[in-house]
């Protein structure tokens, strides 16, 4: 049987315009007139957004996409759907590809709900006989019939997405391409949708390739992964190794860090042996809801009698904010004088208070007044959070981007005052 | 299993551009789509603003008001015999089909650049269906025209039911070639547009609208003047009036420079189209 998607040595080169992709005429003209003066005009940086790519993809395969923000993901999908061209090699696609880079591409506030099945769906490359057939059901799986015949722009922002992705499930080219659309919208219709595809990716045997940052989606969705770095193929096959490998070498989460000869302050007197992440029963992970409480160990040995010093944590998020420092100011942890001999100090970040990211730990121990750092070891773990949409968070239902840089569960009070 | 025998058919090999084809045969399996843009920008015109059909007649009426002033009572233009509000009305809608064919089209690919960004077709859809959504506007006025050619008790020849498409469909190929050709050079060089309304403002005075082209004394300016398709255009839709007198020469003039804008439109577009998701 010949490969869905056979893809040989794809890659894309992009010249990097100093600000804008497109040109202003004024500058070719300003351009061309200070040529006149200076020869050599300055090169356009390129860079490959993809790179010798290879790749064979099976009829009826589900293959998910992860790397990266910049690996060449969605360069990919536009290639294989035809948006925009690649620099060298070639795919050969064998069916209709159908594209979802974008839930409701094309929809028009102005155009009615059943209208826009319309327009979306013809964009999306179904037949208008096709979309006569299929009306009904994409009207019944939406679940705005009372509202189908209303303007969009009336629509709220939830509604309108339920619309898109209803048409979008009831696709049917043999290829569909589907970029992070499922990360938005309310988590029940996002099951629904996942629902529906795996159901006629199996029956029909369709092929699917699924751009996600969502592990948890892929894992469930799609039983073959491939890897991109830096516009590179550095890993392709069973989900769950593909995962651990993008893990390991992305998130780089590092639950634990141990040294065999310890980690010494510079006079001596401490030796740091071990740091290492757990949750509440001591079990070492780096992966924790964001209900979760998060606890930090270090183990160290104090090498003379009398010492003073406390401990101290920074975390960084994944955008390199500082977060937040927590400096150990237990009045008997601050001022004890230790004696020779092994502790060891646990610290705990409450639930509830970080959103889903990536966090960098700093471990520190230090002589608050005057100060004095005796070791800092700057990035010696980092954990990941996620969102249990069992639990009760800040976000609750909802399920789209939720910025912010922390993530409190606030408690409020509703008072009738009338 | 059997359903992978007939997806050979929809076999698409993709690799860098080479070469260069018109792309007819997509263009027809896109035709719904082509249909649905249409679709689309006319209702959402007419839905927008209740006055959206009555502007559409009301300001080529308008400025036929204004120029049967200015050129039959200040100075007057002979334009026998055709009477000049009939004469200057022929020009004004076919003017009015290429001005805003041409500037929609032109506009029409940054317009829709979050579709192109995301879904593939192919891209002449979009200047085309611009063009027709022109079309229909060209035809609500058509028909005031007509009112207005009774009104006035114009005689008009049988020829009228061949002379008057071929004016119209000169046109249309004419402000579909220039119109792609722009549309291609707006996405490459993003302040071009802010020349078009000039460039157009240009053409409307070098068009035998508000003036005969045989009024035109010095030969050599008169066939550089039918460059401008827009005159061939006028020329052929106004010979049911004026007792089939027709230029022969502005009239070849004419059809070379709509083929050559149709060709040369085309091809850059095609040539270009590639990377507009990279630019757009």
């Amino acid at each position: 049987m010949k490969p869905a998607i056979e893809i040989r040595n794809l890659g894309k080169e992009y010249k990097l315009a100093a600000a804008q992709p497109y040109m202003a005429l004024r500058d070719i003209i300003s351009g061309s007139v200070k040529n006149l003066f200076h020869s050599g005009r300055k090169p356009l940086k390129k860079f490959w957004a993809l790179q010798n790519i290879d790749l064979n993809i099976q009829p009826g395969e589900r293959v998910g996409i992860i790397g990266r923000n910049g690996a060449g993901k969605s360069t990919l999908l536009k290639i294989i759907s035809r948006i925009t061209p690649p620099t060298t090699g070639t795919a050969i696609i064998r069916g209709r590809v159908g594209s979802l880079l974008e839930v409701g591409t094309g929809f028009h506030p102005e155009l009615t709900g059943r209208e826009n099945i319309y327009l979306n769906g013809s964009i999306l490359g179904l037949k208008k006989a096709e979309i006569n057939k299929q009306l009904d059901a994409i009207i019944d799986f939406s679940g705005v019939e009372k509202f189908i015949d209303t303007p969009l722009k009336h629509y709220s922002s939830g509604m309108q997405l339920r619309l898109a992705f209803s048409v979008a499930a009831h696709l049917e080219p043999e290829i569909l391409l589907i970029d992070e659309v499922l990360a938005v919208g309310d988590m029940e219709f996002q099951k629904k949708c996942i629902g529906k595809m795996e159901e006629v990716s199996k029956s029909h045997g369709r092929t699917i390739l699924f751009v996600s940052h969502n592990l948890d989606t892929l894992r469930k969705f799609c039983p073959v992964t491939a890897l991109l770095d830096q516009g590179k193929l550095i890993g392709y096959g069973n989900t769950e190794k593909i995962i651990s490998l993008y893990v390991a070498k992305h998130l780089e989460t590092k639950a634990s860090m141990e040294w065999e000869n310890g980690i010494a302050s510079y006079n001596n007197e401490v030796v740091l042996y071990k740091t290492y992440l757990h949750d509440q029963s001591g079990t070492i992970r780096s992966r924790f809801d964001t209900t979760e409480m998060t606890g930090i160990s270090m183990e160290y040995e104090v090498k003379k009698d009398n010492i003073l010093f406390t401990h101290g944590i920074n975390v960084f998020n994944r955008e390199n904010t500082n977060v937040f420092n927590a400096h150990d100011v237990i009045a008997e942890n601050e001022t004890m004088r230790r004696k020779k001999g092994k502790y060891k100090v646990t610290v705990w970040i409450p639930g509830n208070l970080l959103p889903e990211s990536i966090f960098s730990i700093n471990a520190a121990i230090f002589l608050p007044n005057p100060v004095d750092v005796l070791i800092l070891e700057k990035g010696v773990l980092s954990f990941e959070t996620y969102t249990d949409f069992s639990k009760l968070t800040a976000r609750g239902q909802y399920a789209d981007n939720f910025p912010g840089v922390i993530r409190p569960l606030l408690k409020w009070e509703l008072v009738k005052t009338d | 299993m059997g359903i992978f025998t007939p997806m050979e058919k929809f076999t698409t090999h993709i690799q860098a551009p080479s070469g260069f084809s018109l792309g007819l045969k997509e263009l027809w399996q896109y035709r719904e789509l082509f249909y649905f843009f249409t679709w689309r920008d006319i209702k959402v015109k007419y839905k927008q603003t209740y006055l959206g059909i009555l502007w559409a007649l009301l300001q080529p009426l308008g400025m036929m008001v204004i120029f049967t002033f200015l050129f039959s009572k200040t100075w007057p233009i002979n334009t026998a015999p055709v009477q000049y509000p009939i004469f200057v009305l022929s020009g004004l809608i076919l003017w009015n089909l290429f001005n805003s064919a041409v500037s929609h089209a032109a506009e029409s690919m940054i317009q829709n650049a979050n579709i192109i960004n995301k879904i593939y077709f192919p891209r002449l859809i979009i200047p085309g269906s611009s063009v027709l959504v022109a079309l229909f506007d060209f035809l609500m006025g058509l028909a005031i025209f007509i009112v207005l050619c009774i009104v006035y008790k114009q005689p008009v020849h049988i020829s009228a039911t061949w002379f008057f498409p071929a004016g119209i469909i000169i046109i249309i190929i004419a402000a579909f070639g220039t119109g792609t050709f722009l549309a291609a050079l707006n996405v490459k060089y993003r302040d071009f547009r802010y020349t078009i309304p000039f460039m157009l403002q240009v053409l409307f005075f070098a068009s035998q609208i508000i003036y005969p082209l045989q009024s035109i004394q010095q030969s050599w300016l008169k066939y550089m003047l039918a460059v401008n398709p827009v005159n061939a255009a006028i020329e052929l839709f106004r010979a049911p009036f004026s007792g089939d007198s027709i230029d022969g020469t502005v009239i070849i003039i004419g059809l070379g420079s709509t083929l050559l804008l149709l060709l040369s439109g085309i091809y850059f577009f095609r040539k270009t189209e590639a990377y507009f998701a990279d630019l757009a």
